[in-house]
């Protein structure tokens, strides 16, 4: 119980919406241990989404539970660090002031020098360095998504929430940031749940992906990712991780509601797998 | 430096030429002062009346810019009430819609009745009514129209609606509230204008242009006007001044 951080407990939710209700969850049961990194799949529009703001608390769950830490989950909490998919930056801020935002509203024992020092170390990280004083409208939308995910950060947040974080760049730069992302929590361990369409971002950063079903979702299947740490690109090519893509692709079509036969055999999986050595 | 130059010389330019129009037209057609005065007319009319324009003119702008001002904090205010309720929205719009449609010329005799003789007092009150309709409108928008994605990124970190308010809320507003201020400082003008002339007590440039009037100086009546142009130009530029300062994030660069 203790070592849970993130735990749903049997959560259901729908939208009222001007058609009626829309069930999005269904009795979806999650646990992600303390300082470990969950990842969630899922077809699109199935509930992701939905599932962040039921646990950062920005939504109540119909039925079920949502709890933190120990904490039953009724309203936002400042432990909690949240880049969501769409990523709003405040136009009339800086680049930095933006990614400091978070510090304006949590207590912290950091003197204004270590924030700003860390926001320019995150803003480092994330390569966005010598952007620090450019506006939100003078950048990317790859590099606001980075930007988000610094101010996501910038608090020591005990649990990170990142919503399809990497979704608008490309493969280099996010493969960059997958192992930004290992290097982070090597040096400050915090629990994470990934919300991804990504299946190889999913297997390179979990210690379990979870595949949600279609709407309304459940938990479909869990696939804990074995692969010791420190991880590197080219353990995505190993035959095992491979078994596991295959795996998760076939629970995807199952979720989409493809009729598809069990999971195809060994060089099948290969073949629709990545090509090897294509990258990283 | 060429951009101030630009800046400050194109509209000079433009200036000029519209007055050299003017003057050419009344010249071409060989127009009498009554029908139409020249710019060149109007000039020592400024002179000749000098004091009495200084006078008049700072009257005129101090009550414009009061009546601004209380526009700016009423509107303000009932646009974030009808921002943040729904309820106070659907039932505030009729009666605001149906309150700025109502002449203002109409209302000043009655204004001019109830408050008799606060001068004033009144002036500053049609100023304000008359233009107090737009900033309470794109107020209300303006927050009501907030992306709830605006709210979550501080909501998510335990933030009170306060807080929201202040950070997000208000500067996402601001551009629009500048947008609306700008229509409501020529709108000021009117109301001003109209207190001094449709109930005279020989106060601002409404006043002048009255006496103008009766003592069928057309000339000073053209002044007047000019005049009334400049200074509304004049407020106009210091809003753009102040949204400059505070909202000059949304303006984008060209191109
Ligand atoms: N505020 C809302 N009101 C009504 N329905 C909503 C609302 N937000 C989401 N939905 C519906 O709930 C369902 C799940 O939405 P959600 O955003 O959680 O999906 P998602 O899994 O994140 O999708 P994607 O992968 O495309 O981001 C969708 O069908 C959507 O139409
Ligand atoms: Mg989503």
């Amino acid at each position: 119980m203790t070592d849970l951080t993130i735990e749903l407990r049997e959560v259901s939710h729908a939208y009222r919406t001007a058609a009626g209700k829309l069930p999005v969850l269904d009795n979806l049961s999650i646990k992600v241990p303390k300082n470990s990194f969950c990842a969630v799949v899922g077809p699109s529009g199935c509930g992701k989404s939905t599932l962040t703001r039921l646990v950062s608390g920005l939504m109540i769950p119909d039925e079920g539970q949502v709890w933190l830490s120990n904490h039953q989950v009724t309203s936002p909490r400042p432990t909690v660090g949240m880049a969501f998919q769409n990523p709003v930056l405040l136009e009339w801020r800086t680049i930095l002031q933006n990614v400091l935002l978070p510090m304006e509203i949590v207590k912290t024992k950091m003197t204004k020098d270590e924030q700003m020092a860390r926001a320019r170390h995150l803003l480092d990280l994330v390569g966005l360095t010598g952007f620090e004083d450019k506006r939100p409208s003078e950048l990317s939308g790859g590099m606001r998504q980075r930007a988000s995910l610094c101010r996501s950060l910038i608090h020591r947040p005990e649990v990170l929430i990142l919503d399809e974080p990497f979704g608008a760049l490309d493969a280099f730069t996010r493969e960059d940031l997958w192992c930004t992302m290992h290097d982070l929590r090597a040096e400050e361990p915090f629990t994470c749940l990934l919300i991804t369409h990504d299946l190889r971002e999913s297997v390179f950063l979990a210690d379990q992906v979870i595949v949600l079903s279609g709407r309304p979702a459940h938990a479909q299947h869990i696939l804990n990712v074995d692969i010791p740490a420190p991880r590197t690109l080219d353990d995505l090519y190993t035959p095992k991780a491979v078994e596991m893509l295959a795996t998760l692709r076939h629970e995807i079509q199952v979720a989409q509601g493809r009729s598809v036969a069990e999971p195809a055999a060994k060089p099948a999986a290969h073949a629709r797998g990545p090509i090897p050595g294509a990258m990283g | 430096m060429s951009g101030t130059l630009r800046k400050v010389g194109v509209p000079i330019l433009f200036i000029a030429i519209v007055l050299a129009l003017w003057e050419w037209a009344v010249w071409v057609n060989d127009l009498p002062d009554y029908r139409m005065a020249s710019p060149s007319d109007l000039v020592p009319k400024f002179w000749q009346f000098r004091e009495l324009f200084l006078i008049y003119s700072w009257q005129t702008l101090w009550r414009t810019a009061a009546g601004l001002g209380l526009a700016v904090v009423v509107g303000t205010a009932i646009g974030m009430v009808m921002g943040f309720s729904r309820v106070a929205r659907e039932g505030l719009y009729p009666l605001l819609v149906g309150f700025n449609a109502i002449p203002k010329a109409t209302v000043v005799p009655i204004v001019a009745l109830i408050f008799v003789g606060r001068h004033d007092f009144n002036t500053i009150l049609i100023a304000f009514m008359i233009s107090f309709f737009p900033i309470a409108v794109s107020v209300s928008i303006g927050l009501s129209t907030l992306e709830p994605e605006y709210r979550d990124i501080l909501r998510s970190l335990g933030a009170s609606n306060l807080t929201i308010f202040w950070k997000i809320a208000l500067p996402k507003t601001l551009p629009e509230f500048f947008g609306a201020l700008k229509v409501a400082v020529t709108l000021a003008f009117i109301g001003t204008n109209l207190m001094e002339i449709v109930s005279p007590h020989g106060r601002g440039l409404g006043a002048l242009f009255d006496s103008g009037r009766i003592s069928a100086d057309y000339p000073l009546m053209f002044a007047v006007l000019l005049m009334l142009a400049i200074l509304g130009i004049a407020l106009f530029y210091v809003v753009v001044f102040l949204e400059r300062i505070f909202a000059g994030w949304a303006e984008r660069a060209p191109g």
